[in-house]
């Protein structure tokens, strides 16, 4: 495959990332996904829209987000200077709430009545039904009934910001199963209602869209970091489910071919026993969810189970995207188990004070792994794109402690 | 490309007067010998036309009961490969009975598009029905399957306005499928004056026959249906006969296939009560 001239030209008018991507949804649904690419280029070229954006992102979501030298975890390591993208400040505790926030403002903009979400951890759920909340909008999130079990505080929270949280047990309960339901929902209430998709997948336009609106995160990262140390990081650190925090935090640098990308997906239980959420690592191109991208699936093409203790990561695809980054090497992809996530769980809430999602977790994971080998000026940003709080009971059931 | 399966089919239901019967059902489901005999059945119980549902992980345009027909099927061993294998054999003792396969892209994707056409084609399919296939993404299957003679059937719906029909018509052959409501299968029905509108509002701009489904039950909903358009399609209703024929225990109970294709037998009968006027 031959290299790019600009890696930030994507997608083509018809959604398509070298050959990922693209518009693979039911007829019904085809007239309405035009209307919101319509919707969203006239918005992009409207100033108030922007201006909208920015004013919640201040005073409500409370960006920008700092950019946090992690001194004690540098020491730790040994090498690379760490420095984290503290997303976890933002209201409703993640990176969600900036996609949210410019969903439902284009929502608006269409006159759609009605708001569904699909959610796996809950985070974009809960941000979700945030929105919806501040906006008036009465809110359904679909989510998996599995994850429902393991995720109960996020549950009562969507509850009482007003959202109805409908279980999801078709398939196996959980996010990719939440996302067939809310696509199913959408196609039954074309008319009224707005699907705000979670992560950087789906038809086009969604995951150009999301992309967007998570840009800010690497925007802000090229700025503090100037800032700070008067040049551009050397390298960058995500964890990837959909891969929206990633993007977020990537895409503002991806012309930047010095500066070293790196995604980190769910490795669960290890990629040789087959139970992970690891897509690129361990699966190959295929279709769902609207887009072409690569999914764990059996040989004749039926889709897998995901697995990985973060249920924000449990999901058998990936934005299509990073599917092409992949493919062109732009960006290198990785992977960490549950049990490195764990154990970089625990390590960040003693050496930094901060309860890390087990999302950016398996992030850190990664950070451990490289950052000891790396010169002491080799400057490091990874997201902190959650914070843990929803994961307490996990962690303690998972260390077997009761509480 | 020389005169169909599928075309002639519709001719002949035209020089009778009367609208066809269509049934859906998952191949597979609840094993392959079962969906077998109903499939081989499904002719003699009156139906005109064959959709063949090939099992899908995520089918997200259905409701729970084709949804559940598709996991049944998977359980049971059911693959695409197998499910062309099911066509191959049907077609040693049917020659003249269209059959439809409907699904995903995923399988066929993963199958390899150009060796699921030429086997699709050498097991006797004519048509393909690919719910997640909009004719913005034509060149993946539909313009490679119909210049090897596959038809590539389309779902319109209630949202595809004037404007976009035209669209969906292009590239499309054998058929037009009306989805007549919003949502997925199964789950509600349109009116038949709804019916009769949207199969004028079709008519205008096409030659091609029109089948109407989404939410047929009775023999009487098929016959009003059946009365205003080419064809009316039976889904949802046929694969809960085939639940409601298992044993507890999942597996195909002593009067499954009895009930589907009696089922069937009393859906051919309400269309064939139905003049077209």
């Amino acid at each position: 495959m031959t290299t790019p001239n600009s890696y930030t030209t994507g997608p083509d008018e018809r959604g398509h990332f070298g050959d990922f991507g693209g518009r693979f949804v039911a007829e019904t649904l085809m007239p309405l996904i035009l209307e919101v690419e319509e919707a969203y280029n006239a918005a992009k070229s409207d100033p108030s829209y922007q201006a909208d954006i920015d004013y919640y992102a201040k005073h409500y979501t409370g960006r920008p987000s700092p950019l946090y030298f992690a001194e004690r975890l540098t020491k730790e390591f040994g090498g690379a200077k760490v420095y984290f993208k503290r997303d976890e400040l933002n209201h409703t505790g993640s990176h969600k709430i900036n996609n949210c926030m410019g969903q439902i403002l284009l929502a608006k903009r269409m006159g759609k009545t009605r708001i569904i979400a699909e959610t796996g951890a809950g985070q974009h759920g809960v941000a979700t039904a945030t929105v919806c909340a501040l906006f008036d909008l009465p809110c359904v999130v679909y989510m998996g009934a599995t994850d429902i079990a393991r995720q109960a505080p996020n549950v009562f929270r969507m509850k009482l910001l007003g959202a109805e949280v409908v279980p999801v047990t078709s398939g196996t309960g959980t996010l990719k199963d939440a996302m067939n339901d809310a696509l199913r929902d959408w196609v039954a209430n074309v008319e009224s209602t707005f699907y705000i998709i979670g992560t950087a997948a789906g038809p086009h336009p969604y995951p150009a869209m999301v992309r967007d609106f998570q840009s800010v995160i690497g925007r802000e990262v090229r700025e503090q970091m100037m800032e700070a140390e008067g040049r551009l990081p050397d390298s960058l650190v995500a964890c990837i489910g959909g891969g929206s925090n990633a993007l977020g935090l990537f895409h503002p640098f991806l012309n930047d071919t010095d500066v070293q990308i790196t995604g980190v997906e769910a490795a669960g239980h290890g990629i040789p026993s087959g139970e992970h959420a690891a897509s690129l690592t361990g699966g190959r191109p295929g279709v769902l969810h609207g887009n072409r991208t690569y999914l764990l699936q059996t040989d004749d093409g039926q889709i897998k189970d995901a697995h990985s203790i973060s249920a924000g990561l449990d999901y058998p695809g990936i934005g299509p995207e990073h599917s092409w980054l992949n493919d062109i090497g732009r960006v290198q992809y990785v992977s960490a188990t549950d049990t490195e996530a764990l154990e970089c769980f625990q390590l960040c809430c003693r050496l930094e004070g901060i309860l890390p999602a087990l999302e950016p977790s398996h992030a850190l994971a990664h950070v451990r792994k490289v950052a000891p080998d790396l010169p002491r000026d080799h400057l490091l940003v990874m997201n902190m794109c959650g914070r843990g709080d929803k994961d307490v009971f996990t962690v303690a059931e998972a260390l077997g402690v009761t509480i | 490309m020389s005169e169909s399966r599928l075309e002639r089919r519709f001719a002949a239901l035209k020089s009778e007067g009367r609208g066809g019967l269509v049934t859906f059902t998952t191949a597979g489901d609840p094993d392959y010998d079962t969906a077998f005999e109903i499939l081989k059945r499904l002719p003699d119980a009156g139906a005109d036309v064959i959709e063949l549902g090939m099992p899908f992980s995520d089918p997200m345009a259905d409701g729970p009961s084709i949804q559940a027909a598709g996991l049944r099927a998977l359980d049971a061993g059911m693959t695409l490969r197998k499910t062309l294998q099911m066509v191959s054999d049907f077609r040693a003792a049917d020659d003249t009975t269209p059959i439809v396969l409907m699904g995903y892209y995923n399988p066929i994707y993963s199958y390899g598009v150009d060796v699921f056409i030429k086997d699709a084609l050498a097991a006797g399919v004519d048509g393909l029905i690919i719910v997640d296939l909009p004719p913005e993404e034509d060149d993946e299957l539909c313009e490679p399957a119909n210049a090897a003679g596959l038809h590539f059937v389309r779902l319109a719906t209630p949202t595809t306005d004037d404007a976009r029909l035209p669209k969906v018509l292009t590239n499309t052959s054998g058929f037009i499928y009306y989805v007549s409501i919003m949502g997925i299968t199964g789950t509600k029905a349109a009116s038949g004056d709804a019916v009769r509108a949207a199969v004028t509002r079709l008519k205008k701009h096409t030659d091609m026959p029109v089948a109407v489904g989404f939410g047929i039950r009775t023999p009487e909903q098929a016959a009003e249906v059946a009365a205003v358009a080419d064809a009316a399609v039976v889904g949802t209703a046929i694969v809960e006969r085939v639940k409601a024929g298992l044993s507890p225990d999942g597996i195909a109970g002593p009067n499954l296939v009895e009930g589907v294709v009696g089922y069937v037998a009393s859906l051919a009968a309400g269309v064939r009560s139905a003049r077209q006027g």
